[in-house]
């Protein structure tokens, strides 16, 4: 929904008022009301009110050790504070089975989760299994959720999956738009991956199953090198992240193969806490939860991860930024 | 269905070795096993091996030759100490960007790792030669070569070797790495938790200490066959 710019500059002027009676305008934001219109990008959300209740609640907001997710704990974490929460944040907790192992003891009250990861890491779903659909599959990870007094929020707009990507000369040069076309020529093309992709259904072990190919070779690298080894001309095939931000910066560059048999399902992200901490936080927990993630769609997030990955912000700079862009937050 | 928060087990871990194991992610394939194994374990040493010959070509020779002319104490130990403090995996990621992966970046820069250890020993271990023997083996006519050769380095053995040694460990460990520049290895395990679970995890790190002993042993008997009799006697 967009707002006109009267109503917006009303809307605006209204919280203003709003905050002030409540005496708990955000420390240090100096920008006046008038100022902050230049956010006249997609501005979706109308910006979270804090509830002088919630201050009774600390909650600890984690996420797994990557960009994308450290951005999305801290957009969780500064949503939270300015709904009115006391909030820490535990941004750095290495594997899911790590996160969730926090989410249960308690160590933290929530942390964003891939749906498709919950399904297949915890609950041993086949890739294959994994509904296509983000709110199947968000019901479905919530059932086998809600047996262990946890929970899952409504899934985000975006979604993120694994891709063979290449750069866009090679995908010339054989004429590649899905991964179908590397039929008959990937037996002349080295792949590059995570080691773990060697054996893992929905990766390697998924392409020569499902799309039966052969592959020149398949050489393991660090994540992080994953456009390395394209740039450098090592790798004719690396595998990609749908959110990667070099795909929109870089578009002339390098290109995703169009995964047309549905071997990397897609994982929309759910936020994952536990019963009791839902209840205890009040209805804002997981209505501001929600509120902050609707502007999140695949362009959003792949600008919010370049910002971090291509132009070394900080997670924190960037998860600020996309909330007072978007005017959840002043 | 519960969400499965498996604790490694040595039983466990020691099955996982010698018999492949479900998986999660696998789409049903097996992981682990007495062949894969011995595969990751050949592909560790062979990383290993290299590493340690291009550590040895380069400080060897020159801790050898620093010690002998008694010169460039602080070149060869504060390049060996500074040498220790580099992490490899940040070299693994820059050599990455420089020349690609694969043997060619990680046997280089593991080698870094060995350069220290040897280079100090062997600076030492020549340097600590009493100087009235090399004397005397330069009075009765000998070059300055045959003097390292044969009198030096014999003397200076079981310090090298010591070198020798430390450096292997050190590259033995590291090269669980590997995976993550283009080269398999023993990290395998260790690396994809996800894939192999944590019983496959802690039989990476089971087989790295075994393989650690096991070379550790070998170059102890090694050393003792290159120490010559009369040092042995005066040591012990």
């Amino acid at each position: 929904m967009r707002i006109d710019k009267t109503r917006w500059r009303a809307l605006l002027a209204t919280l203003a008022a709003l905050a002030l009676a409540l005496g708990v305008v955000a420390c240090g934001s100096s920008s006046d009301t008038t100022g902050s219109e230049s956010s006249e990008e997609s501005s979706s959300g109308s910006a979270i009110q804090s509830n002088p209740e919630n201050g009774k609640v600390s909650l600890t907001i984690g996420s797994k050790n990557f960009p994308e997710q450290e951005i999305l704990g801290e957009i969780y974490a500064q949503a939270l504070t300015a709904a009115g929460y006391k909030v820490k944040s535990a941004l750095n907790l290495g594997s899911e089975t790590v996160a969730l192992k926090a989410v249960k003891t308690g160590q933290i009250s929530g942390y964003p989760e891939y749906a498709s990861t919950a399904l297949t890491s915890f609950f041993g779903l086949e890739p294959e299994e994994v509904p296509a659909n983000a709110d199947e599959a968000w019901e479905k990870a919530n059932q086998e959720f809600e047996k262990e007094g946890l929970q899952a929020f409504e899934p985000t707009p975006f979604a993120s999956a694994n891709a063979v990507g290449t750069t866009t000369a090679t995908a010339k040069k054989y004429g590649l738009k899905t991964v179908s076309d590397l039929e008959g020529v990937s037996e002349k093309l080295s792949l590059y991956g995570s080691p773990e992709c060697r054996q893992r259904i929905d990766c390697l072990a998924g392409l020569e199953k499902l799309y039966g190919l052969k592959f020149k070779s398949f050489t393991p690298v660090d994540i992080g090198l994953r456009y390395t080894v394209l740039e450098k001309g090592q790798a004719d095939l690396s595998i990609l992240f749908t959110t990667d931000p070099q795909l929109s910066a870089e578009k002339d560059k390098f290109v995703i193969l169009e995964d047309d048999k549905e071997v990397f399902p897609a994982g929309n992200v759910i936020f994952v806490t536990k019963q009791s901490v839902a209840e205890e936080a009040g209805p804002d927990y997981e209505k501001t939860i929600l509120q902050v993630q609707e502007g999140l769609d695949l362009k959003v997030v792949q600008e919010l991860d370049a910002r971090v990955e291509l132009e070394k912000e900080t997670p924190k700079q960037a998860a600020t930024a996309y909330l007072e862009s978007a005017g959840y937050v002043k | 269905m519960t969400p499965s928060l498996p604790i490694a087990s040595f039983t466990g871990a020691f099955e996982f070795i010698f018999t492949p194991q479900e998986s999660n992610v696998t789409g049903g394939k097996k992981v682990g096993g007495f062949d894969k194994s011995l595969e990751l374990v050949v592909k560790h040493l062979e990383v290993t091996v290299i590493a340690l010959a291009i550590a040895l070509i380069i400080a060897l020779p020159l801790g050898l030759w620093l010690g002998h002319r008694g010169k460039g104490e602080q070149f060869a130990i504060g390049l060996g100490n500074a040498g220790r403090a580099i992490p490899e995996l940040a070299v693994i990621a820059l050599v990455a960007v420089l020349i690609g992966v694969g043997l060619h970046n990680v046997a280089p820069v593991l080698a870094i790792l060995g350069v220290p250890p040897i280079l100090n020993n062997a600076y030492v271990g020549v340097q600590q030669v009493d100087r009235s023997t090399v004397d005397a083996a330069r009075g009765i006519g000998m070059g300055e070569m045959t003097i390292i050769r044969k009198v030096e380095l014999p003397i200076a053995v079981p310090t090298v070797m010591g070198g020798i040694r430390s450096a292997a460990i050190a590259i033995l460990a590291t090269a669980t790495i590997a995976p993550l520049a283009g080269v398999e290895s023993l990290g395998d395990f260790i690396l994809n938790r996800n894939v192999y679970g944590e019983n496959g995890l802690l039989a990476g790190a089971i087989l790295v200490a075994l393989l650690a002993l096991t070379i550790e042993g070998l170059l102890a008997l090694l050393q003792r066959r290159l120490t010559s009799d009369g040092l042995k006697l005066k040591t012990v």
